[in-house]
């Protein structure tokens, strides 16, 4: 950090030292710091985000009461925070938990898909990172820009000439061809990249010293102690692969095999008689994040700030 | 799992571990690992790989070089040379700049260009000054912390749900019936249904309300995440000086906030111009009236995959990566960013 551009650099960022800082400058006696007084200007802003936080929910607050109504109704009539109880019934609860075809075989789908791209990725992305972070080597520098190329190329383009790809190979309907093209993940990399720079190298002088290879540096020096970046990246992985729809949905053919969003997507059709599955589908897919993060708020704000972060 | 901790502080400091080098006493090994380059290449044994420091980045970047080729690389350039081509059932053809002059005469493809830059565009007004003014707000040492750490947690929690969930609930929410929680709303104020998703206007503002809605808070926090790197020192200074909050905020917040607003802005041109998923969900489909919620990649993906027409869709694909490539270099560019990855 450099210098604060200020003649006099306090230490202590306290307002007590501001408040006495400025009753020592006799030109500014009077100098309030708000145009409205502090009590006020909190509670207005107090009541603002109050209100906006409550407007944010409302959407949620909405299909958590469809779950209580006739599907049928509600696609025709739309989704409302109307509670007329004589309409509402647990009958959709019966049916998500005793004929809902292969809701929870999508579910466990989703969860175990979820589960192993995300330890992979962790995996290979690390290892990637950790080669980025600790060592100088002949292109280094065009390696990693087309890293942090690869973060601004969108996948959509690639999708085409893939899908091409996987049906000439015949590998379509596999989840390996979902998860292996994206376990090198260029933001994955690039957040361990710079954890890793963080690490002292004393660390790994020590374990040379001690006889181990430099990748057994790598996964039982490194990794242990990077626990809180791992963290991090499972929970922001987690929640972009738990919801990834494009590339499943082209890969994907038989029913059997869907993810979560794949087959609630097929419950949406003009033509469907499941409407109740679709609400309460819909509803009950957003619950493992949602504990996931209630649970692990903090990691979820590392994870997703960790691109913006200063190099 | 251990080994971190108990290998970590005997030997944390430089000076030991030089001695413990050069007295090179326990074992060979790490001596080794430094002296193998200067064998032969013939000469290398299994361990001398794995102990070498000049090898081991290339193991570690493999996957990666890998990846980048096997699924980057080769696609990349197979979609330039498929839109040179007329590829149907699987033959193709040579045609040269075919598709593109097809493309340039295509008003279609035109209309589905001009949604994605109107999103994009109208994203990057709504999801930058609304998020960075409510970061600031919550970076405020005014308010009760509690509060404010709910907003964060409620704001973030649409982030987490999938577009297909979103999208669901936004199509149901903006139902063109009065019995919709938006006509509602709009009759509190006396006003009649809007039939939202079959005109322009309201398709685009159900549009730009699923994106406020899911990524309002994701911005907050990368927003937040910059301002609190910024030393409090700064405003004590600036305080002293006799700045108020308007300059503060224009002369301190704003320049500091460069790199944050430079990733921002960048992932919005990206994320604004190959939007898809949110208007394939609102309106049930990749069909929406009059075309008014088609993408770029939402005509990619009819051309290419609805119609198998790929030669057709890959020249889409390559003017769009163009288009934002063209866009975000020179904005990278302007903004200096380049050349500061350079010296690192």
């Amino acid at each position: 950090m450099s210098a604060p551009a200020s003649p006099t650099p306090i230490p202590v960022a306290t307002p007590e030292a501001v408040a006495g800082g400025r009753r020592q400058d006799p030109r500014r006696p009077g100098r309030t710091r708000h145009p409205l007084p502090r009590g006020l200007f909190a509670a207005v802003q107090t009541s603002f985000l109050v209100l906006i936080g409550l407007l944010v929910l409302v959407p949620l607050a909405a299909i958590f009461l469809g779950t209580f109504q006739d599907g049928g109704q509600i696609i025709r009539n739309g989704l409302s925070l109307d509670l007329d109880f004589s309409v509402l019934s647990l009958d959709n609860y019966v049916l998500l938990f005793t004929d809902s075809g292969p809701y929870f075989r999508w579910f466990a789908n989703s969860v175990v898909l979820t589960a192993v791209q995300v330890v992979l990725t962790l995996l290979v992305s690390s290892f990637v990172a950790y080669g980025f972070a600790m060592y100088e080597f002949r292109g280094k520098n065009a390696w990693f820009i087309s890293v942090l190329l690869l973060m601004t190329v969108p996948f959509e383009i690639m999708m085409l000439p893939l899908f091409v790809l996987v049906n000439d190979v015949g590998l379509a309907d596999s989840y390996g061809v979902i998860v292996v093209p994206f376990l090198a993940a260029s933001v994955t990399i690039f957040f361990f990249r710079q954890y890793f720079l963080g690490i002292p190298r004393e660390l790994l002088e020590a374990g040379r010293v001690d006889g181990v290879t430099e990748f057994g540096i790598f996964f039982r020096i490194v990794l242990p102690i990077a626990r809180p970046a791992l963290a991090a990246m499972a929970i922001l992985n987690g929640m972009v692969i738990w919801n990834n729809f494009l590339w499943p949905l082209l890969v994907l053919r038989s029913s059997e095999k869907f993810t979560l969003p794949i087959g609630l997507n097929t419950l949406l059709t003009p033509y469907g008689n499941n409407y109740e599955l679709l609400i309460i589908g819909s509803f009950f897919s957003l619950l493992p994040v949602l504990v996931l993060f209630l649970l692990f708020q903090r990691f979820f704000v590392a994870g997703m700030t960790a691109g913006a972060l200063k190099g | 799992m251990d080994d971190g901790p108990t290998a970590g502080p005997p030997l944390a400091t430089g000076a030991r571990t030089a001695t413990a080098t050069a007295g090179g006493g326990g074992g060979a090994s790490p001596l080794d690992g430094r002296g193998v380059t200067r064998r032969r290449p013939g000469g290398r044994s299994l361990k001398d790989v794995l102990y070498s420091q000049k090898l081991a980045p290339y193991f570690f970047i493999a996957p990666f070089v890998i990846t980048l080729l096997a699924f980057w690389a080769v696609p990349l350039v197979r979609t330039f040379v498929m839109s040179t081509q007329e590829v149907l059932f699987g033959e193709s053809a040579f045609v040269g700049t075919d598709n593109y002059e097809r493309l340039w005469r295509d008003r279609i493809f035109w209309q589905a260009l001009f949604n994605s830059a109107r999103y994009m565009v109208l994203t990057l007004v709504l999801l930058i000054p609304i998020p960075l003014v409510l970061a600031v707000l919550l970076n405020s040492k005014i308010g009760s912390a509690r509060v404010k750490a709910v907003f964060k947690a409620s704001l973030f929690v649409p982030a987490l749900t999938s577009v297909v969930v979103a999208g669901i609930i936004f199509r149901l929410m903006f139902a063109e019936t009065g019995t919709g929680l938006v006509n509602q709303a709009l009759a509190l104020f006396g006003a009649d249904p809007v039939r939202w998703l079959r005109t322009d206007t309201g398709g685009l503002v159900a549009l730009l309300a699923l994106a406020m809605w899911r990524y309002t808070g994701v911005n907050i926090l990368y927003f937040l995440a910059g301002l609190q790197s910024i030393p409090d020192e700064y405003y004590e200074a600036a305080s002293i000086d006799g700045a108020n909050k308007v300059q503060q905020f224009f002369r301190i917040t704003l320049p500091n906030l460069k790199p944050t607003m430079v990733y921002v802005t960048t992932i919005s041109i990206y994320g604004g111009l190959a939007m898809f998923l949110e208007s394939f969900m609102l309106y049930a489909g990749n069909n929406s009236p009059n075309n008014q919620g088609l993408t770029v990649v939402g005509y990619l993906y009819r051309r290419g995959i609805e119609e198998n027409d790929l030669g057709y869709a890959s020249a889409v694909g390559v003017v769009l990566l163009v288009v934002i490539m063209a866009i975000n270099l020179t904005y990278l560019r302007l903004t200096g960013t380049f050349s500061k990855e350079g010296q690192r």
